[in-house]
C-alpha cells in the first residue's frame, strides 16, 4: 500500500475499475434498454385493454387535454434545463449546475404534482383502476412512468447534495451523465404516453 | 395487525410430511452451522466468500445454491413419481391434491429459476472473465448484489414450505386461477415476489456481463475470436436483457390485480387472461434458449478440447446461436396454439418453431465434424456431451412434431409435452451444466474429480432419463394429461411404474455425484492440477493456475487466435516467466450485497404477508444501503508487484520451472501440451 495507492486515487478517484466512467455509462444504457422493454410491456397491455371499459368510463370522457398539455410542457422543459445543467457541468461551473438542477427538479416536481392530482381526481370521482381493465392499464402505464420520474427526482436530489458537497468530480459527472440519459429517456417515453394514451384517447 | 395476514395457523405443524421435511432440513442446517462453529470458520466464510466480489467465488456460490436447489427440486420430482406410481386404479396415494399441486408448482419453479439459472450463471461467472483474459467483471459489486438477490428469492421459496404455502397453479401461474378470487392465500404471492426478486438479479447479471464482454476483452481479442462459450453466454445475456423485463411487467400486473384490485388479467371488468399467457411466454420461450445456449457453448468447448481439434465452424456456431436467439423471440405462441388465434397465426408460429431446428442442426453437425478424425478422450464431460447429442436430438424431433398446430391440438397439456420439455431441458441444459461442472471443476478448485464415479453418474442419469421420460411420451399418446393427482386406467399403470423406476435411477446418478464430490475432495492430493491445464485446453482460462490467483492473470495476455492458449503453446509463449510485474488494480470486498439481499428478503416477506411497516423498513434499508455504497470511497486497491511475484513464483515452482535460472532460451524448447500436428 505505498505510492500506487495515491496514484490510483488521483487517476480514478472514484471508480471500481480502470476506465469505469465509460463502462458505467454503457451499463446504464443497457439498463435503459431493459426499462424500455418494461414500458413496451405496459404499452402492449394498454393497447390490448383500452377498449375494455366494462361498466366504467372511456378515455374520451375523462382526459382533459389542456391539463395534460401543461404537464407535458413542464416535463419537456425539464429536459432542456437538464441539458443546460450538463453543459455547465462540462464547463466545470458548479453553481450553474446546481441552479439548473434545481430548475429541473422544480419542473419535474410540478409534473408529478399534476399527475398525482389527476389520479386523485379520477379516483375520487369513481374512475379508479378497480373499475375496468381500461382504467387498470391506464393507471398501470401512466403510474409506471410517474414512479420512474419520482425515482429520478430522488436521484436528482441526491446528486445536488453530492455536487454541493464534493464538487464536479469524475464520479459526479459520470452519475450526472447517467441521470441525464434516464431523464431524457423518461421524456421520450412520456411523448409516447401523451400520444398513445391521451391524444388517441381524446379523439 | 402488526403481523399482517400472518398467524400461527400459517405454520403447518399438523402435517406430518411437512414437519418431517422441515425438521430434516433444520437439523441439516444446524449440523452445518455447528461444524462451521467447531472449526472456527465463520470469519473466513464471511470475509473470503459471502462478502467477496471475486467472480470466481461468486460463481462457486451460485453453483452451490444450484446444487442444493437441485436436491430440493429433485425431492419434489421423486414425490410426484412416487405419488403417481401409488395412486393408480382409484387409489388416492400419499399426497392430497392441494399438497400435490404445490409440489409440482415448486418443482417447476425451483428447477428452472433456482437450479438451472444459477447453475448457468455460476459457470458463466467462473469462466467468462477468464476466457476473455479479464481480471474481473465490469461491475464486481453489482455481481455480488445479483447473487444475494438470488439468495433472497431462494430463502422466500423455501420459507413457503414452513410458513404459509406455495402456489398451486403450476409453474406458469396462469390467471384467472392465480388471481385473488381463486388463489386467495399467500402461495401465489410467494411465487410472484420470489420470481420478481431473482429476475431483477438475473437482469443485472446480464447487463454486467454484456459490458464485461464488450469492454474488458484482452488486447487483440476480436469479437469473432471470443471463445464459443463466451459467445453463447453473450447471446444468452442479450436474451435476458430483452426478455426478463417482460416477466417483470407481467408479474407486476398480476401483483397489482392481487393487491390493488386492478383488472389486467381477471375474468371480470374487461381483464384479459390470455394477455398474461402471451406476456409470460414472450419471456418464457426466450428463457429456454437462455438456459440452453450456454450449454451448447459448453459442449462446443468440451468436444473441441477432448477431440484435440479446433472447433469445426466457429463462425457458423456464433451465427447459429444468434439465429436461435432471434427466432427464439418469434415462437412464443406455440405454447398455446389452442388459444384460438386462427389458422394463419398458428401456421406462422408453427413454421417459425420448425425453422429453429435448422441452426440447431448446424450446431449438431459442427460437433460431429469436430469429432471426426479427432483423438477423442472419453472423459465424463465427453460422455455428457455425447449423451446430450442423442437425447437432445430426440427432444428436438418431438418438438418439431408438436410445432405442427394440428398435432399440438391432440398433444397439448398431455404428458407427451412434459416428456418433450424435460427431454430438451435435462438432455440439453442440465447435461451441459454437468459437463461444464466436471470440465471446469479442476480450474475452480485445483484438483480433478474422480473419473469412475463421474462416469457412473452419467450412465445412471442417461438410463434413468430414458426410463423416466420415454414412458411419458407413451402415456401422452395414451391420453394422460399433466398435473393429475391420481389415475384410474389400467393401461397407464405399467408406464407409471416404469417412470418411477427411472426417477430412482436418476436418484442413483445424483448419489454418485455426491459421492464423487466426497471422494474427490478426500483424494484431492492424488489428483492435483499443478499446471492449470489438465485437459490440454485451447482457451485462456487454462493459461493461468488452478485455482487462478484472485487477479486471474499476472500479466494480461495478448490474443492472436480463436484458440488463444493453443496458439501461445505452439509459439512457445505459454508459461513464460515475466521479467517484472506491474501493480494490479482490484476491487475491494463489500458486505453491501449481503445487506441489500437481507433487506430485500424482509421486503418480500412483508409484501407476501401484508406487513406494511416491515415492507417500509425493508425498502428504506435497501435505499439506505445503496446510498451508503454510492458514497463509500474505499472501493478498490492495488496488489503490489512483490505480492504478485510471490504468488506467481509458487505457481511456477509447482510446475517445475526454475524462476531464478529462467532464461529465454528455455522457452524455445518444445512445450508440453501443444496441439498434435495432423499428418496428412
Amino acid at each position: 500500500m505505498s505510492t500506487y495507492v495515491e496514484h490510483a486515487h488521483d487517476a480514478h478517484d472514484d471508480h471500481e475499475h480502470h476506465d469505469s466512467g465509460s463502462q458505467t455509462v454503457l451499463g446504464f444504457w443497457f439498463y435503459l434498454m431493459t426499462d424500455c422493454i418494461l414500458f413496451a410491456t405496459a404499452f402492449a397491455a394498454y393497447a390490448v385493454l383500452y377498449r375494455n371499459i366494462a361498466t366504467g368510463v372511456s378515455g374520451k370522457e375523462i382526459f382533459e387535454l389542456p391539463y395534460v398539455l401543461g404537464e407535458t410542457a413542464a416535463l419537456l422543459l425539464s429536459s432542456i434545463t437538464y441539458g443546460f445543467a450538463m453543459i455547465a457541468g462540462h464547463k466545470g461551473n458548479k453553481s450553474a449546475v446546481l441552479g439548473w438542477l434545481a430548475v429541473t427538479f422544480a419542473c419535474g416536481a410540478v409534473f408529478i404534482g399534476m399527475e398525482v392530482n389527476e389520479f386523485h381526481h379520477l379516483i375520487a370521482e369513481g374512475h379508479g383502476p378497480n373499475v375496468s381493465a381500461f382504467l387498470s392499464s391506464f393507471f398501470g402505464l401512466v403510474g409506471l412512468h410517474g414512479l420512474h420520474v419520482t425515482a429520478g427526482l430522488l436521484w436528482m436530489a441526491v446528486m445536488m447534495f453530492e455536487v454541493a458537497k464534493t464538487g464536479l468530480t469524475g464520479r459526479a459527472m459520470t452519475r450526472l451523465n447517467c441521470l441525464s440519459l434516464f431523464w431524457h429517456f423518461l421524456d421520450i417515453v412520456w411523448i409516447c404516453v401523451f400520444t398513445v394514451v391521451y391524444l388517441k384517447g381524446a379523439m | 395487525m402488526l403481523l399482517g395476514k400472518l398467524t400461527l395457523d400459517a405454520i403447518p405443524y399438523k402435517e406430518p410430511i411437512i414437519v418431517a421435511a422441515l425438521s430434516g432440513a433444520g437439523l441439516m442446517g444446524l449440523l452445518v452451522m455447528a461444524l462451521i462453529t467447531k472449526f472456527g470458520k465463520w470469519g473466513y466464510l464471511w470475509k473470503e466468500w459471502l462478502t467477496s466480489v471475486d467472480h470466481k467465488k461468486i460463481g462457486v456460490m451460485y453453483i452451490a445454491v444450484a446444487m442444493i436447489m437441485l436436491l430440493r427440486g429433485f425431492a419434489d420430482a421423486l414425490m410426484m413419481r412416487a405419488q403417481l406410481a401409488k395412486a393408480t386404479d382409484g387409489h388416492l396415494g400419499v399426497f392430497p391434491p392441494e399438497h400435490y399441486d404445490q409440489i409440482f408448482t415448486a418443482h417447476g419453479v425451483i428447477m428452472i429459476i433456482f437450479m438451472a439459472m444459477p447453475f448457468m450463471t455460476g459457470l458463466m461467472n467462473i469462466v467468462v472473465p477468464l476466457q476473455i483474459g479479464a481480471r474481473d467483471v465490469a461491475f464486481p459489486f453489482l455481481n455480488s448484489l445479483s447473487f444475494w438477490l438470488l439468495v433472497s428469492a431462494v430463502i422466500l421459496v423455501n420459507l413457503s414450505l414452513g410458513v404459509g404455502n406455495f402456489a398451486r397453479t403450476g409453474w406458469v401461474a396462469y390467471p384467472p386461477l392465480s388471481e385473488l378470487g381463486f388463489s386467495p392465500d399467500v402461495g401465489v404471492d410467494y411465487y410472484t415476489w420470489a420470481l420478481q426478486i431473482s429476475g431483477i438479479g438475473t437482469t443485472l447479471t446480464a447487463i454486467n456481463f454484456l459490458v464485461t464482454i464488450i469492454k474488458m476483452r484482452a488486447p487483440g481479442m476480436k469479437l469473432m475470436q471470443m471463445p464459443i462459450f463466451t459467445w453463447t453466454c453473450t447471446w444468452a445475456n442479450v436474451l435476458i436483457v430483452a426478455s426478463f423485463p417482460i416477466l417483470t411487467g407481467a408479474l407486476a400486473m398480476l401483483s397489482l390485480d392481487r393487491y390493488l384490485d386492478f383488472h389486467f388479467f381477471t375474468a371480470e371488468a374487461g381483464g384479459n387472461a390470455m394477455m398474461y399467457l402471451n406476456l409470460f411466454w414472450a419471456w418464457g420461450h426466450p428463457e429456454v434458449y437462455i438456459l440452453v445456449l450456454p450449454a451448447f457453448g459448453i459442449f462446443s468447448e468440451v468436444i473441441s478440447t477432448f477431440s484435440g481439434k479446433r472447433l469445426f465452424g466457429h463462425t457458423s456456431m456464433i451465427i447459429a446461436s444468434g439465429v436461435i436467439s432471434v427466432l427464439g423471440f418469434m415462437v412464443w405462441l406455440h405454447h398455446f396454439f389452442t388459444m384460438g388465434s386462427g389458422a394463419d397465426v398458428n401456421a406462422f408460429f408453427g413454421i417459425a418453431t420448425m425453422v429453429i431446428s435448422v441452426p440447431t442442426g448446424v450446431k449438431l453437425f459442427n460437433w460431429l465434424f469436430t469429432m471426426y478424425q479427432g483423438r477423442i478422450r472419453f472423459t465424463p464431460p465427453v460422455l455428457w456431451t455425447m449423451g446430450f447429442m442423442v437425447t437432445f436430438s430426440i427432444g428436438g424431433m418431438t418438438g418439431v412434431l408438436m410445432a405442427v398446430p394440428g398435432a399440438d391440438f391432440v398433444l397439448h397439456n398431455s404428458l407427451f409435452l412434459i416428456a418433450h420439455f424435460h427431454n430438451t431441458i435435462i438432455g440439453g441444459a442440465v447435461f451441459g451444466y454437468l459437463a461444464g461442472f466436471s470440465y471446469w471443476f479442476p480450474k475452480a478448485f485445483g484438483f480433478k474429480l474422480n473419473e469412475k464415479l463421474g462416469k457412473a453418474a452419467f450412465w445412471f442419469w442417461q438410463t434413468g432419463f430414458m426410463f423416466a421420460f420415454i414412458p411419458l411420451y407413451i402415456l401422452g399418446f395414451l391420453g394422460m394429461t399433466r398435473r393429475l393427482n391420481h389415475t384410474d386406467n389400467a393401461a397407464w399403470d405399467p408406464w407409471l411404474y416404469l417412470a418411477c423406476v427411472g426417477a430412482l435411477l436418476i436418484a442413483c446418478g445424483i448419489g454418485c455425484q455426491l459421492l464423487q464430490l466426497y471422494v474427490s475432495i478426500r483424494d484431492r492430493k492424488q489428483n492435483l492440477d499443478v499446471t492449470g491445464d489438465p485437459w490440454n485446453g485451447h482457451t485462456l482460462e487454462w493459461s493461468t493456475s488452478s485455482p487462478p490467483p484472485f487477479y486471474n492473470f499476472a500479466t494480461v495476455p495478448h490474443v492472436h487466435d480463436i484458440d488463444a492458449f493453443t496458439d501461445m503453446k505452439e509459439k512457445g509463449e505459454a508459461y513464460k516467466v515475466p521479467h517484472k510485474y506491474a501493480p494490479i488494480h482490484m476491487p475491494s470486498n463489500t458486505a453491501t450485497g449481503v445487506y441489500i439481499g437481507g433487506f430485500t428478503t424482509l421486503l418480500g416477506f412483508a409484501l407476501i404477508w401484508h406487513i406494511w411497516w416491515l415492507a417500509i423498513v425493508g425498502l428504506v434499508g435497501i435505499i439506505g444501503a445503496m446510498l451508503a455504497r454510492a458514497y463509500d470511497n474505499n472501493l478498490d486497491y492495488y496488489v503490489q508487484p512483490d505480492e504478485v511475484e510471490t504468488i506467481e513464483r509458487a505457481h511456477f515452482e509447482q510446475m517445475g520451472i526454475d524462476v531464478d535460472n529462467y532464461a529465454e532460451r528455455d522457452a524455445d524448447k518444445p512445450r508440453r501440451g501443444s496441439r498434435p500436428t495432423t499428418t496428412a
